[in-house]
C-alpha cells in the first residue's frame, strides 16, 4: 500500500510541476529539473512549482502523521489537532501577529509555532489530574478552541478590510508563495520527527490496547504518552506555522489510511503519505477549479473534509467508539 | 457546584433569589451609566425622567444604552435559560449553544443571507441566523445521539466541535470570495451588544418570550427526566412530548439570542451551573435563577468590555470567552462528569 501511495504522490507532484498559467510538458519538466530546460521553464519549475509541491507534500506528511498519532493516543477517531484546540490556538496567534504586528514570513512562523506549542502545553497541564485521560484532553482542548475562536473573530473586527482579507487567506491555509527556505524547515522537521515517530510505534500499539494492558506489557504509560503527544504536537505545529492552519487533513488522513490498509493496524506511513496526497490533490483543485482565481488550499480540504467528518461522526457513534 | 446535592432550604433560596435580582438591577444601572462617556447616576435618572433630545447625555442614555441594556437582558436570559433546559434535556453538564455548534449554524445562515440574497442589515439576516441555529442544533443532536449510550457529554461536545469546524470552513470559503460578506459578518460574528437597535429587539422579543414561557413551565418535566427516561415514564410523564417541547423552547431561546447579538459561547454553560449552586438540584428553581443570572453575567461582561479598552471597547463575546473558559475547564476536571 505504501508503494501505491508513493506512486500517487510522485504523479501528483509531476502534475503540479506541469500545470499552471505557463503549462509545461513532462519532458520539459524533466529538462528543467536536470537544469537543461529553457530559462523560463527552469525558473517556473525550480523557483515556483517545485517549492510549492515540496511544501504541500511535507505539510501533508506532517499533518497526516500528527492526526494518526493523536487518534491513537486518545483512542478516538475524532481527536485531531483541528478539533482539540492546537490548530485554533495557532490560528489565534497567527491572526494576532499578522493584524497587530504586521508580521509575515519566518517571524510569523516562529510566533505561530510558539503559540501552538504553548497552547498544547496548557491543554496538557489543564487536562492532567492523576494522569491524562483521552476524554479530558479532548474536552479541555475544545474549551481552549472556543476561546481561541473568539480571539480570532475579535482580531478580524479590528483590521482594515483589505488586511483582514489577506489575513483570512493565511487563516485558511495556502501554498501560494512557497519558498525553498520553507521547504528546508519542513524537511528538517520531517527528518527528525518521522523516524522518531516510527521508533515509538510499538509503544503506541501497546497504548492502543488500553492503559492497563500497556502497563502489563511494561510500558511506562504516562511518560510514553507525553513523548508521543509532544511529537504529534510538534508535527502539527511546524506544518501550521509554515502554511497556516489547513483544516481536516490531520483528521481524515489516518482513518482513510487504516481502511486502505485494513486489519485494524496503525498504518503510520500510509497515513503520512495520504496526508501528502490530500494536500497535493486539494491544491491542484484549489488552483484550477475556478478559472482565473487561485483559492487557498484550505478551502478545498475544508469543503471536502467537512461532509466526510459528519459521516465519520455518525458512523463512529453508531459503532460506539465516539466516546 | 459542590453544593448541588445539598438540600437547599426555601428561606436560603429566597435570600439568594433576592440577591440575584438586586445584582441584576445593579448591572442594569451600570450598563446605563458606564461607557466611553461615563455618566453619574443623577444624570442617568434625569435623562430617563426628563428626556431632552438636545442633551447629548440624554441621547446616549435613551438611544444607545437603553436598547443595548434591553438586548443584553433578553440575550442573557435566553441563553442561560436555553442552556439550563439543554442541560436538563440531555442530562449533560457540558450542554451549551456555543459548544454544541448552534453558533456556527447561525453564522453560516447569516453568510448565506448576505452573499446569496444580498441582505445587508443585522435585522435582515436575523431570521436566517435563527433558522441556521435551529438546523445546526438538530444536526448536532441527531449526530451525537447515535449509538447505544445516546448523547454522552463527550459525544455531544465532539459532534458540536466537528459540526462547528465543518460549517466554519464553508463560512471561510464564502468570505474569501465575497468581501461584502466578510465585512458585515466579522462584526456580527464576534458577538456584541453594540449597534443593535430597537428594530432588532422588537423582532426577536416575541419569539424569545414564547421560549421563556415554555421553558419556565418545564421545571417539573426536567426534574422527571433527571431521574432517567424510564423512571420519568414510570412517573407518568410523556417523555417524547416533553423532549419535543423542550427542544422547541431551546431553539426559540438560543435562536433569538444568537440572532440578536451574534454567537456567544459559555453563557448557556456557566449560568445554569451557578444557578444550580444557589438553587439546589430542583429545576423549578434552577430555571428562574438562570433567567435572572444570565443577564447579570452578560451585562456585567459587557460593562467590563466597555471600560477595559477605552476609548474603544472589547466586544462582550471575547470577555465572556475569557471568563467562561476557565469555568468550562474546571467543570471538565471534576471527576464525576456524568452525573448532573
Amino acid at each position: 500500500m505504501g508503494v501505491v501511495l508513493g506512486a500517487v504522490v510522485i504523479a501528483l507532484v509531476l502534475v503540479t510541476l506541469c500545470l499552471g498559467a505557463f503549462s509545461l510538458s513532462v519532458p520539459e519538466v524533466f529538462g528543467a529539473l536536470t537544469g537543461h530546460g529553457s530559462r523560463s521553464a527552469n525558473f517556473v519549475v525550480g523557483e515556483v512549482r517545485l517549492p510549492r509541491a515540496s511544501v504541500g507534500l511535507l505539510v501533508g506528511v506532517c499533518l497526516g502523521l500528527s492526526g494518526a498519532l493523536f487518534q491513537a493516543i486518545v483512542r478516538n477517531p475524532l481527536a485531531s489537532p483541528d478539533i482539540i484546540g492546537i490548530t485554533s490556538s495557532a490560528s489565534a496567534t497567527g491572526i494576532s501577529a499578522i493584524l497587530l504586528l504586521g508580521l509575515s514570513g519566518f517571524a510569523l512562523s516562529g510566533i505561530v509555532l510558539a503559540g501552538a506549542l504553548a497552547a498544547a502545553a496548557v491543554i496538557y497541564l489543564l487536562a492532567w489530574r492523576n494522569g491524562i485521560t483521552g476524554y479530558r484532553l479532548v474536552l479541555v482542548g475544545i474549551g481552549v478552541a472556543a476561546v481561541s475562536t473568539s480571539i480570532t473573530s475579535y482580531q478580524l473586527t479590528r483590521g482594515k478590510i483589505t488586511d483582514v482579507q489577506q489575513a483570512l487567506v493565511w487563516l485558511t491555509g495556502s501554498l501560494n508563495n512557497s519558498t525553498w527556505s520553507e521547504v528546508l524547515v519542513l524537511a528538517v522537521a520531517v527528518v527528525v520527527l518521522v523516524p522518531l515517530t516510527l521508533a515509538l510505534s510499538p509503544t503506541l500499539d501497546a497504548l492502543r490496547l488500553g492503559d492497563d494492558s500497556a502497563l502489563a506489557l511494561g510500558v511506562r504509560v504516562e511518560r510514553s504518552r507525553l513523548v508521543l503527544i509532544v511529537v504529534a504536537v510538534a508535527l502539527a505545529a511546524v506544518a501550521v506555522s509554515i502554511v497556516g492552519p489547513i483544516g481536516f487533513v490531520a483528521l481524515v488522513a489516518s482513518p482513510i489510511a487504516r481502511r486502505l490498509v485494513g486489519g485494524g493496524r496503525l498504518a503510520l506511513v500510509p497515513a503520512a503519505l495520504l496526508g501528502g496526497v490530500i494536500v497535493l490533490a486539494s491544491d491542484l483543485v484549489a488552483q484550477f477549479a475556478l478559472p482565473g482565481t487561485s483559492l487557498p488550499v484550505g478551502v478545498v480540504t475544508g469543503i471536502v473534509g467537512a461532509p466526510y467528518l459528519l459521516w465519520l461522526l455518525t458512523r463512529t457513534n453508531r459503532s460506539g467508539q465516539g466516546g | 457546584m459542590a453544593g448541588g446535592h445539598r438540600p437547599t432550604s426555601a428561606r436560603r433560596r429566597a435570600v439568594f433569589f433576592t440577591l440575584a435580582v438586586v445584582a441584576l438591577v445593579v448591572v442594569c444601572a451600570l450598563s446605563l451609566a458606564v461607557g466611553a462617556r461615563s455618566l453619574s447616576p443623577g444624570v442617568v435618572l434625569n435623562a430617563l425622567t426628563h428626556y431632552d433630545p438636545n442633551n447629548t447625555d440624554a441621547l446616549v442614555v435613551v438611544d444607545k444604552r437603553i436598547p443595548r441594556t434591553l438586548i443584553g437582558l433578553l440575550a442573557g436570559g435566553c441563553l442561560a435559560l436555553g442552556g439550563a433546559v439543554m442541560q436538563g434535556l440531555t442530562r449533560n453538564p457540558l450542554a451549551d449553544p456555543g459548544i454544541l455548534g448552534v453558533n456556527f449554524g447561525a453564522a453560516l445562515a447569516a453568510v448565506v443571507a448576505i452573499a446569496v440574497f444580498g441582505v445587508t442589515s443585522p435585522s435582515g439576516y436575523l431570521w436566517f441566523a435563527f433558522a441556521g441555529a435551529a438546523l445546526a442544533s438538530v444536526l448536532v443532536y441527531v449526530v451525537a445521539s447515535g449509538g447505544r449510550e445516546g448523547a454522552t457529554p463527550v459525544k455531544l461536545a465532539l459532534a458540536g466541535a466537528a459540526v462547528s469546524a465543518a460549517l466554519g470552513s464553508v463560512i471561510t470559503a464564502v468570505q474569501l470570495t465575497n468581501t461584502a460578506a466578510l465585512d458585515s459578518l466579522r462584526f456580527w460574528q464576534v458577538g456584541s451588544l453594540a449597534g443593535r437597535g430597537t428594530d432588532v429587539l422588537t423582532q426577536v422579543a416575541p419569539l424569545a418570550l414564547v421560549g421563556v414561557v415554555l421553558a419556565l413551565g418545564l421545571g417539573r418535566t426536567l426534574n422527571g427526566l433527571a431521574l432517567g427516561d424510564d423512571l420519568a415514564r414510570g412517573l407518568g410523564q410523556k417523555v417524547a412530548v416533553s423532549r419535543l417541547v423542550g427542544a422547541v423552547a431551546v431553539v426559540l431561546l438560543c435562536g433569538s439570542a444568537t440572532a440578536a447579538v451574534g454567537p456567544l459561547v459559555f453563557v448557556g454553560l456557566v449560568v445554569p451551573h451557578v444557578a444550580r449552586y444557589f438553587a439546589g438540584p430542583d429545576y423549578r428553581f434552577i430555571l428562574p435563577f438562570s433567567l435572572v443570572l444570565g443577564p447579570v453575567l452578560l451585562l456585567g461582561a459587557d460593562v467590563i468590555g466597555r471600560v477595559v479598552a477605552l476609548p474603544g471597547e472589547l466586544q462582550v463575546g471575547i470577555v465572556i470567552g475569557l471568563v467562561g473558559a476557565p469555568f468550562f475547564i474546571a467543570l471538565v476536571r471534576r471527576t464525576r462528569l456524568g452525573s448532573l
